[in-house]
Formats: structure tokens, sequence, C-alpha cells
């Protein structure tokens, strides 16, 4: 393997430790202790300290650390002491919602962004240019937690294309499985929209100004054709990256679509969990999320440099 | 590495860091790593923008100004509630744009949350700014060990998933003033510490420093006399988006009853004590929504004007 891409995935396996090593301490920070929440408020002070001890809480955070760590690696998150599932069963059972709304997102805002970014970039600061610029900025300042009850009551309320909330699984027909899906994916490709929109205009302008795009042209080839067989190409780099970024971050950003629309999902399970004050729930969905969010950005980064070599060698440097 | 110094710490986690592609399109060569790539050289776009900046401005200027007199305002209590919960707007001040499911006057609430929002954004960006700007001068100039230890913790914040972490924040330790910025806080440092960063390598190597180093000048008074004067304006320029990233992110916390505990109102709170009214009384709703879209539209039109202006790696 190449050595950026080893220092890269060193760097991934340093930063989840971190991640987990933040995720336990976090919960020896919590005021009371987790085993008086799970006994709940009439318990004694004694059944409180034997049931620590059970769970290993009066020990040091490291050790504790360690056991987590280890218990992880096999695959065992513990167990709920609220719902009394195991939380790795459930975080499999839940993740195929999470992800389907991620891609579906994903593919919502490459399907917009790259004609936008097309028009606009083809025809420079003319009035399309920037009618698409200011349409990304309106679309950057929506946050999800304003789409979502916004495109639920123009879309499901006023003209019921949609469903308002609730969820339809794959099993029971694609095209009822889409069209509860799509609305929450469009709350968060709203933003991606925007970005990659911005990151791929930027991108082909400056290939368009390039002098073996003026070749190509002076050759006497279709203003299309040099756009989709010599600029678009280049231009994409950028965009493939940060589309696999945003896809590790829209896995951990679908939190507040899935529990507004009350989607069976991972974000609705940690969301259920904290209200819950299931700590152990909560703990498992945040490694799990962080360990996908670090391995996709590492693949990511991989990935590219294994595109361009310009990468390559800037982080050998 | 390619992402934007922003993005990556807030938007995911505020589903909308606004201005997060700006800063991508615009900074490339401030996301460290990348220093290979051609950067995207994209002209600022100034001409026709005006218009658009001083409504912006006006807008922020107002939501302040009503936020910092909230409580001269002649407004009723935000947390009592002062007719039929839900009622339609009508002609009297506190009722002008309605009032809440619980009968509370939304224009006093939306006046208040306004304080929240705007303070916690503020504050989180302006220590954010500081200790951001000083950790990044410091590995920038000083290199070395000091510079890979703050670059790897740097990496390491900014490679957790902000809203899950956020999450996890309020969820164990009782959301309250103190919490919530202290968890907007840390996740908004590495940004700055990058483009702090990126500008000190940029700034350390001209001529100018090497005459202040002829002259007998210390390390440290060349770091933060000579280096971070011209560091600043940039870091600056990042402030307004990094607001509006922070007041989308304490909205989120808000919506899903992370945010300070009731009755005090926010934004993000307002709207998801709307929700489930929507059918009856969408103005629950669609008021605190605009409201929201106005003000990180606004500090997003000011952000990209400011980096325009002030960032010299968009011009140069």
């Amino acid at each position: 393997m190449p050595r950026f891409a080893m220092t890269r995935l060193l760097r991934g396996v340093l930063v989840v430790l971190m991640v987990t090593f933040l995720v336990v301490l976090l919960m020896s920070l919590a005021p009371g202790s987790v085993a008086a929440v799970i006994l709940g408020e009439n318990a004694t002070p004694e059944a409180i300290a034997q049931l620590e001890s059970e769970m290993g809480l009066d020990r040091s955070v490291i050790v504790q650390w360690f056991s987590w760590v280890g218990d992880a690696v096999t695959g065992d998150l513990g167990t709920s002491p609220v719902t009394f599932q195991d939380v790795s069963t459930a975080i499999w059972e839940r993740l195929p919602v999470t992800i389907e709304i991620a891609l579906l997102a994903l593919l919502i805002s490459l399907a917009v962004s790259i004609p936008l970014a097309t028009i606009a970039a083809r025809r420079p600061d003319t009035a399309a240019d920037r009618g698409i610029n200011g349409l990304t900025s309106v679309f950057l300042s929506i946050p999800a937690f304003v789409a979502a009850p916004v495109l639920v009551y123009l879309l499901a309320v006023q003209t019921p294309i949609f469903p308002v909330t609730g969820w339809t699984p794959i099993s029971e027909g694609l095209g009822e499985n889409l069209r509860t899906a799509f609305l929450p994916a469009l709350c968060v490709a709203l933003i991606e929209i925007a970005a990659f929109q911005r990151i791929l205009r930027a991108d082909l302008g400056t290939t368009l100004r390039e002098d073996y795009v003026e070749a190509a042209r002076a050759k006497g080839m279709s203003g299309r054709y040099v756009l989709w067989r010599h600029a678009f190409r280049p231009s994409s780099f950028s965009l493939l990256t940060v589309a696999g970024i945003s896809l590790g971050r829209l896995i951990g950003g679908t939190i507040i679509v899935e529990a507004f629309f009350s989607l069976p999902g991972l974000g609705q399970m940690v969301a259920g969990a904290i209200n819950g004050r299931d700590i152990i729930t909560v703990q498992g969905v945040v490694a799990f999320v962080a360990i996908v969010y670090v391995l996709l950005n590492t693949l990511v980064d991989v990935g590219y440099g294994m595109l361009d070599p310009r990468v390559r060698q800037a982080v050998a440097r | 590495m390619k992402r934007g110094p922003i993005t990556d710490a807030l938007t995911a986690g505020a589903p909308a860091a606004g201005g997060s592609a700006r800063d991508q399109v615009t900074t490339p060569s401030l996301a460290g790593g990348m220093s290979g790539v051609a950067a995207p050289v994209v002209p600022p776009i100034r001409r026709r923008r005006n218009v658009l900046l001083w409504a912006s401005v006006a807008w922020m200027a107002l939501v302040v100004a009503l936020a910092a007199a909230a409580s001269l305002l002649p407004l009723a209590d935000y947390g009592a509630p002062i007719g039929f919960p839900r009622s339609a707007p009508s002609g009297e001040l506190d009722l002008w744009l309605g009032l809440d499911n619980q009968g509370r006057s939304t224009l006093a609430r939306l006046v208040h949350g306004a304080q929240v929002s705007l303070l916690i954004g503020v504050l989180a960006g302006v220590i954010a700014t500081t200790i951001g700007t000083v950790l990044g001068l410091i590995a920038g100039y000083f290199r070395g060990a000091v510079e890979t230890v703050i670059m790897f913790l740097t990496d390491a914040l900014l490679a957790f998933p902000p809203l899950v972490l956020l999450l996890a924040i309020s969820s164990i330790l009782r959301p309250s003033f103190t919490t919530l910025l202290l968890g907007l806080t840390t996740l908004v440092i590495p940004s700055f510490v990058r483009i702090a960063r990126a500008q000190t390598l940029n700034w350390a190597s001209r001529d100018f420093v090497l005459a202040a180093r002829n002259m007998g000048f210390g390390r440290l008074r060349i770091a933060f006399g000579e280096v971070l004067p011209n560091v600043v304006p940039t870091v600056l320029a990042f402030l307004p988006t990094v607001v509006a990233a922070l007041i989308v992110a304490e909205g989120s916390l808000s919506f899903l009853g992370l945010g300070l505990p009731s009755p005090t109102p926010s934004w993000g709170g307002m709207i998801a004590d709307g929700k489930d009214f929507l059918r009856a009384d969408p103005q629950l709703i669609l008021i605190p929504a605009a409201a929201i879209f106005l003000t990180i539209f606004a500090l997003n039109q000011i952000g990209d004007h400011a980096r325009a202006r002030f960032d010299r790696t968009v011009q140069d």
C-alpha cells in the first residue's frame, strides 16, 4: 500500500480511538451515575454502588475505555438498560433507513447541482449565473429543521403529493418507499446542492479558462463537446471528494429529519435514547457514527490520492 | 484533505452551515494539505450585490437592536400565556404575530429567542476566533512539534460528526447556557486554527518578517506584533459565516429539545413547538422559520462580502 494511504489510515485509527475515549469520558462525566439513572429515583445508595461495580463504572476512565474498546471490537456495544435491546443489533436494524436517506440525498444533490453548475459555468457573469448563485445562496440558508416543516407544509399539507410523516419499508414496494423517503432526503439535500454547485461551478470556470480548452475550441469542436469531454472530468475531482465527505456527514446529519418525519433510523434511535437518558445506547451510536464518518473521510482521501497524483505528492511532502 | 474549514466543524451539525460551500470554493489553499492541487480561481463577485448586502446589514441591525432591547420593549412576558393557545394574529402589539401553542406571545418569544441565538452564536464565535487564531498563529509560526500536536488535535476534532457530538454532550451534561457555549465553541475552534495557520504560513514567508528578524525582534514579538495583524482581517472575515453556522447548530439542538430549558424561547424550539399544528396553524412554524432563514441568509451575505473584501487568498 502506498505510503500516503498508510499515513491516512493510521491517522483514521488514531482519531477513532480518540472518539471512543471521549465517548467513555463523557459517560463518566455525566452528573449522577448511569447506574442511578437505570435504577430510577427510588434506588438505595447500596443498590447503585452494587450496580456500578457490576457495570465496572467504579474503575478508572482508562480501564473503562480499554474494556469498552475490547468489547466493541468484538461487536458488543452493550445492552440498553431502557429497552433491554442489544445496542449493536439495534444499530444494524436501523442502519438501512439512515443509509437510504443519505444516499438518496446525495443522489438528489448531484442530479440538481451538476446541471446548475454547468449552466452557470458556461455563461459566466450572465443573468443565469447570477440567478443560480442567488438560488444556491438561498439553499445554503435553509437548515434542515426549517426545511422539514416548511417543505411538509408546501408539498404534503397544501398539495398532498407526499405523505406528511411516516416510513414505508422497501419490502412493501419501492414506489411507496421512495415516496416516504423523498421529502426527508430533499431537506438534507438542499445544502449539499448549494455546496456541490459552488464547488463544481468554480472548478469548471477555472478549467474552461485553460489553454487546452481554448485549443480544443480553436480546432472547431462544439462548446458542448469540449465541456463534457475535455473540461468536465478534470473539474470533477473536488466534487467527488466533497460528495464522499458529505455522505459521512449525511449519515450523522439525518437526526433532525428522522426525528421530524419519524423514520426508524439511527437518528431517531439517538434522539429517543437521549430523551430516555439511555446513555449506553447514545454511546454506542455515537461511536458507530463517528467510526463510519472517519472511515468514509479516510477512504475519500485515499481514493482521491489514487485518482490525482498531485495530492499524493502534496501529502508525501 | 479538501474541505472547507467551517464546513466540517459545523455544517453537518448544523445541517445548514451557511456558506460552507463558499468556503470550500474560495479558500482551497487554506484548507491545508491540498497545496499541490490547482486552486480554483474565483473572481470575487461584487457588482449588483450591494442592494442585497445592505438589505442584509439592515436586517441584522434590526435583529440585533430588537434582541438587545428585548427586555426594554413593551412586550408581554415570553413565558406566560396571555390568551387562547394558537390565536390568530391581530392588531394588538403582543398579538401581532399571534400566540403559540401555549397561548404565549409569538412576537415576544421571537424577540427573546433572537437574544439567545445571537448571544450564543456571537459569543461562541468570538471566543473560538480568539483561541483558534492564537493556536493557528503558534502552529504556523513556530512550527515543529507544537504544530504537529495542534494540527493533530484540530484534525481529530474536525473528524467528529459535529451534530452527533453536540447531541452526546447535551444528553449527558444538562443543557445550560454554559454547556451549549462550551460545546459550540469547541466545535468551531478547529476551523479557525486552520485558517489562521494557513494565513500565518503565508505571511511569515514575506520580506517584512525577514526585515523584522534582521532588526533583532524576538520571535514572539514578530509572531504577535508583525504577523498577527495581517492574519486577523482574514480570520474575522469568516466570523459572520461561522456565527450563522453556530446559530443553525443552536437551533438544531433546540429543535430536538436539547437547547436551553423551557420557558426560555429559541427559534429552533419555536419550530419544534409548532410542528404538530402544521395543518391548522402554519404560522406557528412559518414565522420562526422566516426569521431563521432571513438571519442566516443575511449573515451569509455579509460573510461572503467580508471574505471577498478581506480574505486576500481570494484576490491574490
